[in-house]
């Protein structure tokens, strides 16, 4: 990786806003500016047929001969297929209203990545072949030749979208780039490019079940040392069930949440909060990522993954399946698992939480819970005993992830449970929270090291709109719901707002958990000090004679 | 831009000349007959084209708060969850232009040395946008006395409420100026952005030219070189009922503008200006936020494939025994135990 | 095709309203030009040594063809001219100096609202208000009651 320029040199370094005409500019491939490109073993395992060595900084990227046909043909596919692609290519008006709404525009001052002219890299070519106005004017209707330079664009534009869906908010028409993102990207696959590390875990997830590629006894053996933690902070011990038929809910959350820190402390919440409500569930080492980086190319390879929770669920005959926090997941769970492999299986039943009664009505289909509405839903009816004062050395604000903002609208959840939770809590500014959030910069299989300088570029405005709230009011703390985003900002708030901590939101809960039996809780789940400690009960014995004996 | 203007600048000509040529039959009975069929043909040809590609997956944009706990207040409008909701959102799409008074303009700058982007609401193009399309709505409703016989009261109704300031004679409509001016907005706006120009096409800039040059033309036809306006309704009158009647005695203006609003018509279906129809169909306005509630049928729905667990216990099975996992099928004793 | 019955009817309505001018005009009788009044009557010539009298029909102020299309900006300039300015003469293309008169010059010939003006105004939907001011003509020969 190259040495990252400092903040005040990445700003210096923003190029100006380009003359030259868009299409006559090639794109540029410097070490740095691009996702290593997938092992061709790992694309021919998950069965592509053009998969092959090549590099993105070499000049010739080796396509296989038919290369334009496998294009055309792929394009002529997915129009036939999408309606939405065919819509979204052809009402365009270019009022320019997404053009600023892009973080990797904001970031990099590259006009390719308006979501306008990113699109208008397919238009220009599905109206070259497609529109009679393109076939009668080419050029002059917008239109453009399909050659070697523009599959290189589209290799360079199309993995400098996180499919956040920002854009498709502010467009009058609902022009959805992260639709054509996929569907470009989809085309990609089939001339063998695509990114290492998005199929490197798409392979994985196939085999082992989880992105990480962690297998299923090691699985059991981190959990474990996760649950040796929660003993050192709580003093209790946390015994979770894997792969165990006839629990009534299959708990699924992304491989990162066990795997990563700061997600390990997210993990050791989920688990404290089931222990402490004596939960009916299962882990499943098979069905053990929540994630779904296959959505991000394919739509195909996104079924596959995400079949494997239907599949699990029948075969341990749960009842229903409570999600953990994750953005992606949650795009796939919310809009797409019911179609991809629904209906659900016979013994599934709509959602009831155990402890409130409550019915999940809005996943009487899917049958599948958000952690942040479960414990909402806990909160509300007081089932938890909470001391919100062990956070209070935390200012936390809350990021809304693209995915639970713009594909599902969980909104009031999460702050909900924050605000029960955590005693400060701090919005950063209007347009930047919400439907409107920013996107970590990372999203979409762009969390890569390599790209760090693009990736730091992509998450500014987010860090951006958390500078002005930590410089404001002293926030010291950025939760959020997504597993991506717990493995990204981490590194991008450290570069622009050192000083603040990210985590899920389910840290917190733990933290704040009172559990019966526990010791007196001194540290934090990330075994730190509380600046708050619980009184230990002999001290607060010693203390109330103390003040006895003062009257 | 050259090339849109150029573009124009031939329609204009070919309007004008062609009415100095005597050619009043092709660009006035011809031509426009042409253009309505092309128009009405070609729009609901591109919706078909649209609709034969099924919505395979459920992709709305969730605009606010969704329904989930009952408790918490969901956003109607933003995230409707029912038909009659995705109506109203909708119908404030289409009569209101929603999202684009969501609109924000991103600016860089600095606060207290500090390199910040800030954001703030920007309903410029809300607003000449929503100025520009009811102006033409208002436009079109008024013209309609030169297409009925006789004129029915809402057009006087539509006449006074436009023409209410009174002023000179023939009457002076303030959509006439709002229209104009709503398009010059929008042809300086495109000019003067850097990021509008890096995106704008020939296409963009002839919509626009067209569109001046209809509104122009008509303006012009208006104020200006005057033409005798129940001649030209007795000339419409004929193209309505389809017995053309000679075009002789009307002004080359006339012509120009006929020549105009015709290329318009014939432009339309196979251009940008189709949103008017794709609006109505984009898939992340107009489906309903339910999708965990309601399953989503694509009609190309794939076999499913996938790793299945007994092929997944099959690579896995030794090491699973050994961790104390449940297992479906126990693994072969080994051969040395 | 998909969602047909959303989009056909959607369709089927955009064609209507589209075309709804032709469906109305279908039994329409063949539209013509509005049946005017033949202007009736004399006029006295403003100016020269001796007033002239002009026959109703022999002309106009300026020709048929360019009052038809013109007279509203006429009518504006006699008012401004006569009641603003006091101009009270109107030279005319062909060089004749009228009277700049409403009441005197253009009701002369042209005597009945109903039958002149309001024939073309309806028919194209033209209100204009110069009746709010001046009394309606109701014809040469008709008796006030």
């Amino acid at each position: 990786m190259a040495k990252m320029p400092t903040p005040d040199e990445l700003l210096a370094a923003t190029p100006a806003f380009p003359a030259r005409n868009w299409m006559d500019t090639k794109p540029d491939f410097r070490a740095g500016t691009f996702c290593y490109p997938a092992k061709p073993e790992t694309m021919a395992g998950m069965g592509f047929a053009n998969a092959h060595a090549w590099a993105p900084d070499e000049e010739d990227w080796h396509l296989p001969e038919n290369w334009e046909q496998i294009l055309y043909d792929g394009l002529k596919k997915r129009l036939e297929k999408h309606r939405s692609l065919k819509i979204f290519l052809d009402v365009c008006v270019r009022c320019g209203a997404c053009a600023d709404k892009c973080h990797f525009f904001l970031g990099t001052n590259d006009p390719k990545n308006m979501p306008v002219l990113r699109a208008e890299l397919l238009r220009s070519v599905y109206r070259q072949d497609f529109t009679l106005a393109g076939r009668l004017l080419g050029k002059y209707a917008g239109g453009r030749k399909l050659d070697k330079a523009v599959v290189k664009e589209w290799f360079s534009y199309f993995y400098q979208c996180s499919e956040c869906r920002r854009c498709s908010l502010y467009c009058p028409y609902g022009i959805d780039t992260a639709e054509i993102t996929v569907i470009v990207r989809e085309m990609l696959l089939e001339l063998g490019l695509g990114t290492n590390w998005i199929m490197d875990p798409v392979s994985n997830c196939n085999r082992t079940g989880n992105h990480l590629g962690i297998q299923p006894h090691a699985m059991k053996e981190i959990v474990e040392f996760l649950c040796d933690d929660i003993e050192t902070i709580t003093g209790i011990r946390i015994d979770p069930p894997f792969n165990e038929k006839g629990h009534e809910i299959l708990f699924i959350t992304p491989s990162g949440d066990y795997f990563a820190d700061p997600g390990i402390y997210t993990f050791m919440g989920y688990l404290m909060l089931f222990h402490e409500l004596g939960l009916d569930y299962t882990l499943s080492t098979y069905a053990s990522e929540g994630g779904n980086f296959g959505s991000f190319v394919s739509f195909d390879i996104a079924k596959k993954l995400n079949a494997k929770m239907y599949a699990e669920a029948e075969r341990l005959g749960s009842k229903w399946i409570l999600g953990g926090e994750c953005g992606h997941m949650w795009r796939v769970v919310n809009q797409y698992m019911a179609t991809y492999n629904g209906p659900t299986p016979p013994k599934m039943e709509q959602p009831v939480s155990p402890v409130t009664g409550t019915v999940f009505t809005n996943a009487a289909a899917t049958k599948m819970v958000h952690i942040a509405e479960f414990t909402a839903d806990l909160i509300h009816h007081n089932k938890l005993n909470l001391k919100p004062e062990r956070n209070n050395h935390i200012i936390a604000t809350w990021h809304d992830s693209c995915n639970p903002a713009r594909a599902m609208g969980l909104l009031e959840e999460p702050r909900a449970v924050l605000r029960a939770v955590c005693n400060n809590f701090v919005e950063m500014p209007v347009h930047t929270i919400r439907e409107e959030t920013f996107c970590c910069g990372s999203g979409s299989g762009l969390n890569t090291e390599e790209i760090m300088d693009l990736r730091m570029r992509g998450g500014l405005p987010r860090a951006n709109a958390l500078r002005y709230v930590h410089d404001k009011h002293g926030v010291n703390w950025m939760g959020c719901v997504c597993a991506l985003d717990r493995a990204a900002l981490p590194p991008l708030v450290n570069y622009w707002v050192p000083g603040v901590t990210v985590s899920g939101l389910h840290e917190l809960v733990a933290n704040a958990l009172v559990m019966k039996g526990e010791i007196p809780r001194t540290m934090d789940m990330r075994q730190e000090d509380l600046p708050f400690p619980d009184e230990d009960p002999a001290d607060a014995e010693a203390s109330a004679d103390t003040v006895e004996e003062d009257a | 831009m050259t090339i849109a203007l150029g573009a124009s600048l031939i329609i204009l000509l070919i309007g004008w000349a062609g009415a100095a040529l005597g050619l009043q039959y092709l660009l006035g009975v011809v031509l426009p007959l042409a253009a309505a069929v092309v128009f009405v043909v070609g729009f609901i040809w591109r919706v078909v084209y649209w609709a034969k590609s099924p919505v395979p997956f459920a992709i709305p944009t969730v605009g606010g708060q969704q329904k989930s706990l009952d408790w918490i207040k969901p956003s109607r409008l933003d995230a409707p969850w029912t038909n009659t909701a995705v109506i109203g959102r909708m119908a404030l799409e289409i009569l209101t232009f929603r999202s684009l008074f969501r609109n924000t303009n991103a600016e860089r700058g600095t606060i207290n040395g500090v390199p910040r982007i800030t954001y703030y609401s920007s309903k410029w193009i809300w607003v000449f946008a929503l100025l520009f399309h009811y102006s033409m709505l208002v436009i079109l409703l008024r013209h309609a006395r030169l297409f009925l016989e006789p004129v029915p009261l809402w057009v006087g109704v539509v006449e006074f409420v436009d023409g209410v300031m009174q002023i000179g004679a023939p009457r002076f409509y303030m959509t006439d100026a709002l229209i104009l001016l709503a398009l010059l907005f929008l042809f300086a706006r495109r000019l003067n952005s850097e990021k509008l120009r890096a995106i704008s096409l020939p296409a963009d800039w002839f919509a626009l030219f067209l569109l001046i040059g209809i509104a122009g033309s008509g303006i012009c036809m208006r104020y200006m070189d005057k033409v005798d306006i129940a001649q030209a309704k007795v000339f419409i009158m004929g193209l309505a009922t389809l017995r053309p009647v000679s075009p002789e005695g009307l002004g080359h203006i006339f012509f120009v503008h006929l020549t105009f609003v015709s290329a318009l018509l014939i432009y339309f279906p196979f251009s940008k200006l189709m949103h008017m129809g794709g609006v109505f169909l984009s898939p992340t306005r107009t489906m309903r936020i339910n999708t965990r509630q309601e399953r989503h049928i694509n009609p190309w729905n794939p076999p499913k494939k996938y790793h299945t667990y007994a092929e997944y216990e099959d690579d896995f099975r030794d090491a699973m025994a050994e961790a104390g996992l449940p297992l479906e099928k126990q693994p072969e004793p080994k051969a040395d135990a | 095709m998909y969602n047909a019955k959303y989009i056909i009817p959607g369709l089927v309505i955009f064609a209507g309203i589209v075309t709804l001018p032709f469906w109305i005009n279908l039994c329409s009788p063949a539209y013509v030009y509005p049946d005017v009044a033949k202007p009736q009557g004399q006029v006295t010539l403003q100016g020269g040594s001796e007033p002239v009298t002009v026959n109703a029909g022999d002309a106009c102020v300026e020709p048929g063809a360019w009052m038809r299309a013109n007279h509203m900006s006429l009518l504006l300039d006699w008012r401004d001219a006569a009641l603003r300015e006091e101009k009270r003469v109107y030279v005319a293309s062909d060089g004749r100096e009228w009277n700049t008169s409403l009441q005197n010059t253009c009701m002369a010939c042209h005597g009945n609202k109903a039958d002149f003006c309001d024939k073309c105004h309806d028919q194209n939907s033209v209100n204009p208000y110069c009746w709010d001011c001046h009394v309606v003509p109701q014809g040469n020969n008709h008796e006030f009651k």
